[in-house]
């Protein structure tokens, strides 16, 4: 195991030699778009040994989480480290060796909220890739008004009975566990009632059945809870639930803060795609010549990519008042801005790609999925309106009535 | 670069600009003007020149303060949100910036705010430099300036315009352009006060037979855009901020009163179909507001690359003041409309910002050309 603290060697050099060491050249030399993202979890099937070999790796350095502490299986890198670590793994062509809801989601509300012993139960197995999570959040009556989840887990003494269904579940399908806000008291107040609840998906009465949506892909499920049935502790301090009972509504809301300043970077499928890493204008200046004669798209996608330029220097701005002391609900507007302007994108680019961008495997890939993905940037993780009413209330102070 | 964000000396800055300028220049200033006819107040000019803001882009060897374009945004900025009217983008950014190019000597008479300037340069209804026709013609060593020039902002009152002048070439051509530094009284030039909405002064210049010598170019002959080009972009600058400050301001008037105004029985701005239009137009001017900041920190560390971001500065401004200015009028309702209130103002301003040193339009176009299509 490296320990980057007690090595003589400047990080720069350190990192950037575990890099090349332990992550396979093929890898790195196999373009973005070819290489398929490792999720881990139990029935993880890996695309190649390489891909095995760089988790396990990454992973006993503590470079999957590299922020966290050692001891819960992080690297426990400064921030200034963990900038150099990406700059180094961008710069050696690295793909990431983990992606998955425990390290967004589970992993930072766990840190936050957790007891010391889940954290040491938890957050390893998330950190080597061993358990895959998903989050059960929104319910069939409980999209944009969460807060009135009707999944409820009844108190059976030394177990929690929880009956009903999640709906947007991400990979559910492919989920060991789920993370999931159960309504443990249905007399309080709706925020009041929640508990934030970490479940087995090999408990006897979970079922997923996936969605299929527009786009053709179908990333989320509706996850079913019939009588299941959840021990009230995995050990001695390690409850079921994060936080307290009846208060997961606050381990929910600080974790959807947190995943809308993410979103706003540009939302779901805007990140590879079409573009493969391009600028707009880059992508533009390679179309069929004459495309961008026709006046009309000219100045759309001349607005866009003033747009686009004026968001990025936000993004920059709003990441330094973050370091700096936090953007607090101000965060609703990066979701807010940022995915708007990313279906605009996809409109634009549609109308650029015309007969070839309609075909769903044509010249330009998948770009007709892309767009229809795109329509979701504004849905999940809070709705473009329940950011506008976030803005209105909290950030202009508008009254409610 | 340099953070966006600001650092502690700009937001002392602009907490000291504000409060100034909420004191010296409030919105009623600008009725003043306006009911007075005299486009701005000439001992609010003499104020800011003791404090330093006409030198703020002037070397501290020829009495300038010397902060930076990023400083001039955060003080035309604050200007913006009072509407406060001065020959501040004319002398002290655009002139400055050019005089400086050219190791001009006459730098400290725009410090210290004696010296003020107005820059000519269009001649139709829309931005172009280089579309300049004003003829410059050669007799022996001096030259003999004949043309019109049009919408020359402080053209009125200056006491000295840098004037764009076709030396060479055609009009649509860049090069072959000469900037001279005349006297605004030289013998036959003449001046015309255009009246405009925003109660400032712009005015027509009109050119038959000026004499210029050698002495009064600026930089090269035949190569004016090489210091008016940054000089341009410095102005541009400075007006997004400004427009910014504007958007700012006529947002807060709107927030204020819908959070007062009341209908049916209720405060107005519970009804959220104002309440998501008051949203979106807080969240424009927070992404205009980057733009800004990022226009002033190219100009001060790498100004010869400075287009693309000055563009998307006046292009960003130039709308989300349009927005706002409209909401602003209609969240109003009929008071919105009256002469008495003063949202007309920044209406009235934001419309001759979007044009004066190049629309929309204009700057997009530039922002593609630098984009690559």
């Amino acid at each position: 195991m490296v320990d980057f603290a007690q090595d003589p060697q400047p990080f720069r050099e350190q990192i950037s030699a575990f890099i090349a060491e332990n992550c396979p050249k093929e890898l790195r030399d196999m373009p973005a778009s070819e290489r398929s993202v490792c999720w881990g979890g139990k029935r993880w099937v890996f695309s190649s040994p390489a891909q095995k070999s760089w988790l396990e790796a990454a992973s006993s350095a503590g470079l999957t989480a590299a922020r966290w502490p050692v001891a819960y299986g992080g690297a426990g890198l400064t921030r200034a480290q963990e900038k150099i670590f990406r700059e180094e793994m961008a710069r050696l062509k690295a793909p990431s060796p983990l992606e998955s809801f425990g390290l967004w989601m589970l992993g930072p509300a766990l840190l936050a909220f957790g007891t010391e012993e889940q954290k040491l139960h938890f957050l390893p197995q998330i950190t080597r890739g061993e358990i895959r999570w998903c989050q059960g959040y929104s319910e069939p009556g409980a999209g944009s008004d969460l807060a009135s989840v009707q999944t409820r887990a009844e108190d059976k003494g030394d177990h929690w009975l929880v009956n009903g269904s999640k709906i947007w579940t991400s990979y559910a399908d492919h989920a060991d566990w789920i993370f999931a806000l159960v309504r443990t008291d249905r007399e309080a107040p709706k925020h009041r009632g929640i508990s934030f609840m970490l479940i087995d998906m090999e408990s006897e009465g979970v079922s997923t059945k996936p969605i299929k949506l527009i786009s053709g892909y179908s990333p989320f499920c509706e996850t079913f809870f019939e009588n299941v049935k959840v021990p009230k502790s995995y050990g001695e301090n390690i409850p079921a639930q994060v936080g307290e009972v009846n208060r997961g509504w606050d381990v929910a809301k600080h974790l959807l803060t947190h995943e809308r300043t993410m979103i706003g970077g540009g939302g779901s499928g805007s990140a590879g795609g079409i573009l493969g890493g391009r600028s707009l204008g880059a992508f533009l200046g390679s179309l069929e010549e004459g495309v961008l004669d026709e006046p009309v798209i000219r100045s759309q996608a001349m607005e866009l990519e003033v747009d686009t330029l004026a968001m990025g220097m936000t993004l920059e701005r709003y990441k330094d008042m973050a370091k700096a002391g936090g953007v607090g609900n101000a965060s609703a507007m990066l979701k807010y801005y940022g995915t708007e302007l990313n279906k605009r994108r996809y409109e634009l680019l549609m109308s650029v790609t015309g007969s070839e961008g309609v075909e769903w495997d044509g010249p330009h890939g998948t770009v007709a999925a892309e767009w229809l993905r795109t329509k979701a940037n504004s849905i999940e993780g809070g709705t473009t309106e329940v950011m506008l009413d976030i803005i209105s209330k909290r950030v202009l102070e508008l009254p409610t009535k | 670069m340099t953070s966006l964000m600001l650092n502690e000396d700009e937001t002392m800055l602009r907490d000291s600009a504000r409060g100034f300028l909420d004191d010296a220049a409030p919105v009623k200033m600008l009725r003043t003007n306006r009911d007075s006819g005299r486009a701005y107040d000439p001992g609010f000019w003499k104020e800011m020149a003791q404090m330093g803001w006409t030198g703020v882009l002037v070397p501290e060897e020829a009495g300038g303060s010397d902060m930076g374009h990023r400083a001039a945004g955060i003080l035309a900025e604050e200007m913006g949100v009072t509407l406060a009217a001065s020959p501040f983008i004319s002398s002290a950014v655009m002139a400055a910036t050019a005089l400086r190019g050219a190791a001009s000597d006459r730098l400290s008479g725009i410090a210290d705010g004696s010296a003020i300037y107005a820059i000519a340069v269009d001649e139709g209804t829309k931005h172009g430099p280089e579309k300049t026709a004003l003829q410059a013609e050669r007799s022996g060593n001096a030259f003999r300036l004949s043309g019109r020039k049009t919408f020359v902002a402080d053209g009125g009152s200056a006491g000295r315009v840098l004037v764009l002048a076709r030396t060479a070439g055609a009009p649509g051509e860049a090069a072959g352009l000469t900037l001279f530094d005349l006297d605004a009284d030289r013998a036959g030039l003449s001046r015309s006060a255009r009246k405009t909405v925003d109660s400032r002064d712009h005015a027509q210049l009109d050119f038959d037979g000026v004499e210029a010598t050698g002495d009064d170019i600026v930089g090269e002959l035949d190569n004016g855009m090489a210091v008016l080009g940054l000089a341009l972009r410095a102005g541009q600058a400075a007006l997004s901020a400004e427009l910014t400050g504007l958007s700012a301001g006529a947002f807060a008037m709107t927030a204020g009163y819908l959070k007062e105004r009341k209908q049916f029985d209720r405060i107005i701005g519970s009804f959220q179909a104002l309440q998501h239009r008051a949203a979106h137009m807080w969240s424009e001017i927070e992404v205009t507001a980057s733009a800004i900041a990022n226009a002033g920190r190219v100009l001060d560390e790498s100004p010869d690359e400075s287009q693309l971001a000055v563009s998307v500065a006046k292009a960003r401004a130039t709308q989300t003041a349009k927005l706002v200015v409209s909401e602003g009028v209609q969240m109003h309702g009929g008071i919105g409309m009256t002469d008495e209130f003063d949202m007309g103002f920044f209406m009235k301003r934001a419309r001759v910002g979007a044009e004066w040193l190049g629309d929309y339009g204009y700057h997009a176009a530039k922002v593609a050309a630098a984009r690559g299509f």
